[in-house]
């Protein structure tokens, strides 16, 4: 009979597929989309962390003599020891004289950290708990209902309140956002456990008599990763302009630590004449949040085509 | 040639191309047929075979990324494949209609049915909309659907699978179409309302001389209704001919085997055997589904109701029934995916139908499943090797041991060993059932449960993993649990039947006596709607 | 249909119920005594007694969200430390600049990003597409008091076309009102644009890939009936289901919006509670816009029946 078309496995058709599992992740590293915004994120990685060395002073340094200076004007510093120094504010100073460009340059540093830090502390408290709701039937109910009830509180209202109560500062900035974040996550990660649940694969599993964190570690979890990736990074974008918002309406960090929040904030009352306050720091903002969000955009295309025709 | 005699529809040389990168240059290559006036043919082919995509050519509705290249598609003369967007819009549904695989999609879920065929009328006739009603309301008569006027107004979701497929059809039919294509109309519904449904479609086409494109890959529905029959493989026509000359004298050897896969409706006679001990017996096993909700009267479906059944040792005890009958919910029961919710499980001597999920996990061993999904039953991210040795290694087995069991395993299903650090997309639909039952008798399980194990697979594949799994029996001398809707599969491979019907056994005995002499009505019903059931599929007259 | 309203209403109170215990817990769980957090770091300890004594802090905690939550229900928001007057007062003096906003700023974006995301759907991979495309990720990563100064800057200051900040009551000059609320809105409307065209175009695409658009197209309709017919009402739930979710956006936005362009609104008075450290206010403000938020998504909920008939009542 004719059972040998379907018998041996042909070991030629194999050999040519036998990259395919592993190389989404390659997939995903050359969609253009993914290229731009992460050589964006790159560059400024690269000024965070090289912010000394790019021409800046520090930051914080109050210039009584060289107020509200358009960008381009020479300044004289006068430093520590006496001696003075000629300088050009390419981006202008502030009204207490703080040099904009290095301001600019360090609050790369905060921004950055505000992003990174929302979106992996959100995605580890999330994920922890969409495992939690989805496994454990009997919380589910409990844990569901205060994420409804967290989540119809409007995000940027709540971590007002919350900064309101905890005095202002980084972490509690950083926790503030990150709480309304999390039920956004749980119910990723708590959706994705319960369509995992019902694959024969998973039920597979249960028959052959797989414990059950085994069956959450080894069968439910992985698939959790690549949506929590693109979910990761937009939570990271949306996060940023968060952090911005509240200093920019005075409640987010502390106004002398250097974000790009608390630059625009000082520069509200002298906008119609300085509007550089605004606008350098605005730029910067916008770019980063810009190139996380295409990154997400190719991500999601790549590792997540389910849920790239959702939204 | 006088008008009537001359083909509705002519296709010649038609070649569709591939976009870049696919596994063949062409879905179709010159391809050449003719349906005639009052003509029902038959497209026949396994999965990728190009069957779909040619009537999608003649309706013009081609995915955007297969173009076709060559060759033309004459409807009544005019070349389709040259007309304008315009052109092809004016002549569907007014010379061409089709109907399609999924009446549950097919309709839009937010527009009452009459309202979705008045679109057609509106759209190609200058009728008023008195007449248009009337219309409407004649052509659901026609096709037979009780109380026109509430069915004019319903929605498509209150009604069944085979009302939305008879709303479809008088959506085709109500300007009566030169020619109708029909693909795959009658897969996704139950075998009786298939034989309806094929009922429907013969009288309503051989009444109006319409001639049909009737794609279909279940030579049972080609024997019961074509006139002609043309048999596809890869994109290419093998053989046409009379649906008598095919099926009987098939020249080509491709034709033959496909034919001969096709299992016979009636049982071997492979004894009755009833000499092993009893594996498993379930006693009065049901499950209710109850839907609480706080406002609502809470709904109740009884999934399964006193069902009694035994396997031995060595036998295959199949359960059959049409969908929603329960069979799948008796299966889950018995492998405690989900827990019944009255009557016993015996296994053995142990009950398990209350046994608590920590003490089951011994027990878990002696059952093991082959699901329908193929392409869903095995973790993506994992090799073959490591699905297989999973289930052995979680009741302590070592590595070492487990792998060279799985290597053993893989040539006991005919699969290559070397493969077993292959991942899951690298392997065919039917070589993936193999797989994963090498993996549940890895468990060297008691029962095997089979859940429609073969039913998403081609018909020459199902034959060797039918083959595959009646081996397996006999050789480890397990018993079988086989779920299928497949009345033909059943025949083949089942010492005993149980019939399901609305979550009750209504009929239980010997394939032989089940399928030879049924006493229930509800059997007697259901095999008499099987499809080619008078045609004993395989038995070629020598040429 | 009744039935399904009350079940609805009846579903909605264990989140407002979560909602107000968040919010009464919120102050609780200060690290450190409620009382002196409120009173301020230059209070007296007799200061903070009084106030303790004032807000019943000396009771059990359950009882103090009883007797809070029982004002509540009765309409008493308590009393504004830093105002020096009821909230309520104050919430109805300052609600009709943050109404008027929202629902200026709903129906423009509405009004301008379904069509929009239905063209860039139908027109799938054009330039058009794309440009719509672009501009969704770019609404989504500039920030709206960016967007707000750019405005003010181009049109109020540079053109001079249009004030730059301020607010007039829409009973006191209606014109004066409307020339105040093109810049907040458009400002305002931005994020909810980019966010309303990317899910229209996203939940076209997707019902256009379904059985019945083929069927539809099968019986030989033109592609703007098969899109206007077919597809858009398909594909209303999902966008509604986002305007309901975005209304969120639009609380949050309001808030930053009113400080940029000085709409004395309820956004306005929160961040001045804040910074004022006004818990009366911040609670009453926060449970209220959770409110509206909560009932606004239960009408959504509800109009979904009229779109799609298989949800059931």
């Amino acid at each position: 009979m004719t059972v040998a078309t379907e018998d041996l496995v042909d070991s030629a058709s194999i050999a040519a597929a036998s990259t395919k599992r592993k190389s989404l992740w390659l997939v995903a590293l050359r969609n253009p989309f993914v290229i731009i915004g992460g050589s964006i994120l790159l560059v400024m990685l690269a000024i965070a962390a090289l912010a000394p060395f790019l021409g800046t002073i520090d930051p914080t340094r109050i210039d009584p003599a060289s107020r509200n200076k358009k960008p381009g004007t020479e300044i004289t510093m006068r430093l520590d020891d006496g001696k003075t120094v000629k300088r050009v504010a390419i981006m202008g100073t502030d009204s207490l004289g703080r040099d904009v460009y290095s301001r600019v340059i360090y609050g790369t540093r905060v921004s950055l950290a505000v992003g990174v830090a929302v979106a992996a502390i959100a995605v580890a408290i999330g994920t922890v708990i969409g495992l939690i709701s989805g496994y454990v039937r009997w919380l589910d109910g409990i844990i569901m209902r205060i994420m409804d009830g967290l989540m119809a509180i409007p995000g940027i209202l709540l971590a007002i309140a919350m900064v309101s109560i905890w005095r202002a500062g980084l972490i509690t900035v950083i926790f503030a956002i990150v709480v309304p974040d999390v039920p956004r996550v749980v119910r990723l990660v708590r959706s994705i456990v319960l369509t995992v649940r019902e694959e024969p694969y998973v039920e597979g599993a249960i028959s052959v008599g797989t414990p059950t964190w085994v069956l959450m570690f080894r069968h439910i979890l992985p698939n959790t990763i690549a949506p929590l990736i693109v979910q990761g990074t937009f939570l990271a974008a949306a996060a940023i302009l968060v952090e911005a918002a509240l200093s920019f309406l005075g409640i987010g960090i502390p106004p002398e630590i250097p974000s790009w929040g608390n630059i625009m904030a000082e520069g509200r009352t002298l906008f119609r004449v300085f509007p550089h306050n605004i606008f350098y720091p605005a730029i910067f903002l916008a770019f980063t949040v810009l190139a996380i969000n295409i990154m997400g955009d190719g991500l999601r295309d790549t590792l997540d085509p389910k849920m790239s025709k959702k939204v | 040639m006088s008008e009537a005699k001359k083909p509705v529809l002519e296709v010649r040389n038609l070649s569709v191309t591939l976009p870049k990168g696919a596994d063949r240059e062409f879905a179709v290559e010159k391809v050449n047929f003719t349906v005639n006036p009052g003509e029902i043919v038959c497209l026949v082919g396994e999965s990728g075979s190009g069957k779909s995509v040619i009537a999608f050519t003649v309706m013009g509705l081609l995915a955007k990324a297969l173009k076709p290249s060559a060759g033309e598609i004459l409807l009544q003369g005019e070349n389709i494949l040259a007309a304008s967007e315009t052109r092809l819009r004016e002549l569907r549904c007014t010379r061409m209609s089709m109907i399609f695989q999924e009446p549950m999609t097919a309709l839009n879920p937010v527009m009452p049915c009459g309202e979705q065929i008045d679109e057609v009328l509106n759209t190609h006739t200058k009728l008023d909309a008195a007449q248009r009603k009337a219309k409407i309301i004649a052509i659901l008569e026609r096709v037979k659907l009780p109380e026109p006027e509430r069915i004019y107004a319903s929605y498509p979701h209150q009604l069944s699978g085979g009302q939305r497929q008879r709303i479809m059809i008088a959506m085709a039919l109500v300007l009566d179409p030169v020619l109708l294509i029909a693909d795959e109309p009658t897969t996704a519904l139950d075998v009786t309302t298939q034989a309806e449904i094929l009922k429907l479609i013969a009288e309503l086409q051989e009444g109006q001389g319409t001639g049909v494109l009737f794609i279909t890959h279940d030579f049972g529905v080609v024997a019961e209704i074509a006139h002609r029959v043309a048999v596809l493989r890869w994109g290419e026509l093998v053989e046409m001919g009379p649906t008598e000359q095919i099926l009987s004298r098939p020249v080509e050897g491709y034709t033959k085997m496909l034919i001969s896969s096709v299992p016979s409706i009636h049982p071997q006679h492979r004894g009755v055997r009833k000499e092993g001990i009893t594996v498993l017996r379930t006693e009065k096993l049901g499950k209710v589904y109850s839907g609480k909700s706080f406002f609502q009267k809470s709904r109740v479906v009884k999934a399964a109701v006193d069902v009694d059944l035994d396997i031995r040792k060595g036998e295959t005890l199949g359960i059959v029934g049409e969908s929603g009958s329960g069979k799948s919910t008796v299966a889950r029961c018995i492998a405690r995916l989900i827990d019944p919710t009255d009557g016993k499980v015996f296994l053995g001597d142990t009950e398990i139908a209350t046994m608590p999920a920590g003490k089951l996990r011994p027990h878990r061993r002696k059952v093991q499943i082959v699901f329908q999904d193929p392409y869903r039953s095995m973790n993506p991210r994992i090799t073959v090797g490591e699905f297989i040795i999973e289930g052995p290694m979680n009741f302590g087995l070592k590595r070492e041991e487990a792998m060279a069991r799985a290597r053993k395993l893989m040539e006991t299903v005919r699969l290559d060993p070397n493969a077993l650090d292959r991942f899951p997309h690298q392997f065919s639909g039917g070589q993936r059932q193999r797989i994963c039952i090498a993996r549940a008798l890895a468990m060297e399980p008691e029962l095997l449960i089979a859940d429609e194990a073969v039913s998403a697979l081609d018909v020459s594949v199902q034959k060797q993993v039918l083959e595959l799994l009646d081996e397996i029996r006999q050789r480890l001398n397990l018993a079988v649990l086989f779920i299928t809707h497949d009345l033909r599969v059943a025949a083949q491979i089942c010492d005993y039947v149980a019939v399901m019907s609305k979550g009750r056994v209504v009929e239980y005995g010997s394939a032989e006596q089940v399928f030879g002499a049924p006493r229930d009505d509800y059997t007697k019903a259901l095999f008499a709607a099987a499809p080619g059931r008078h045609w004993e599929f395989g038995k070629f007259a020598t040429a | 249909m009744l039935d399904f309203i009350a079940r609805r209403l009846v579903a909605i109170i264990p989140v407002l119920t979560v909602v107000a215990v968040l919010v009464f817990l919120m102050l609780r769980l200060t690290p450190g005594d409620p009382a002196a957090v409120i009173a301020g770091d230059n209070a007296t300890s007799d200061q903070i007694n009084d106030i303790r004594e004032k807000l019943g802090l000396n009771e059990p905690i359950w009882t103090q969200f009883a007797i809070w939550i029982g004002d509540i229900l009765q309409g008493n928001f308590g009393e504004s430390f830093f105002f020096k007057k009821t909230v309520a007062e104050l919430i109805a003096q300052r609600i009709e600049p943050t109404l008027a906003l929202t629902i200026c700023t709903l129906i423009f974006a509405v009004a301008i990003s379904v069509p929009i995301g239905v063209m860039a759907a139908y027109r799938q991979g054009s330039i058009f597409d794309r440009i719509v495309m672009a501009f969704a990720v770019l609404g989504f990563s500039v920030p709206g008091f960016v967007i707000g100064y750019c405005l003010i800057y181009v049109f109020a200051i540079e053109l001079g076309w249009l004030p730059v900040q301020g607010y007039v009551r829409i009973g006191v000059n209606f014109w004066q009102f409307l020339e105040r609320m093109v810049l907040p809105s458009l400002t305002l409307s931005v994020g909810f644009i980019a966010l309303i065209s990317r899910i229209t175009r996203a939940s076209v695409l997707e019902v256009l890939n379904e059985d019945y658009i083929r069927t539809a197209r099968a019986k030989g309709l033109s592609n703007r009936v098969v899109l206007m017919r077919h597809a858009l009402r398909n594909a209303a739930v999902p966008i509604l289901t986002v305007i309901g979710l975005g209304i969120a956006i639009l609380m949050g936005g309001a808030v930053v919006t009113e400080s940029v362009f000085g709409l004395p609104g309820l956004g306005r008075l929160t961040v001045e509670a804040v910074l004022s450290r006004d818990f009366p206010t911040i609670q009453t403000v926060i449970l209220m816009f959770s409110v509206v938020y909560v009932v606004i998504n239960l009408l959504v909920d509800i109009s979904y029946t009229i779109f799609d008939p298989r949800i059931r009542y």
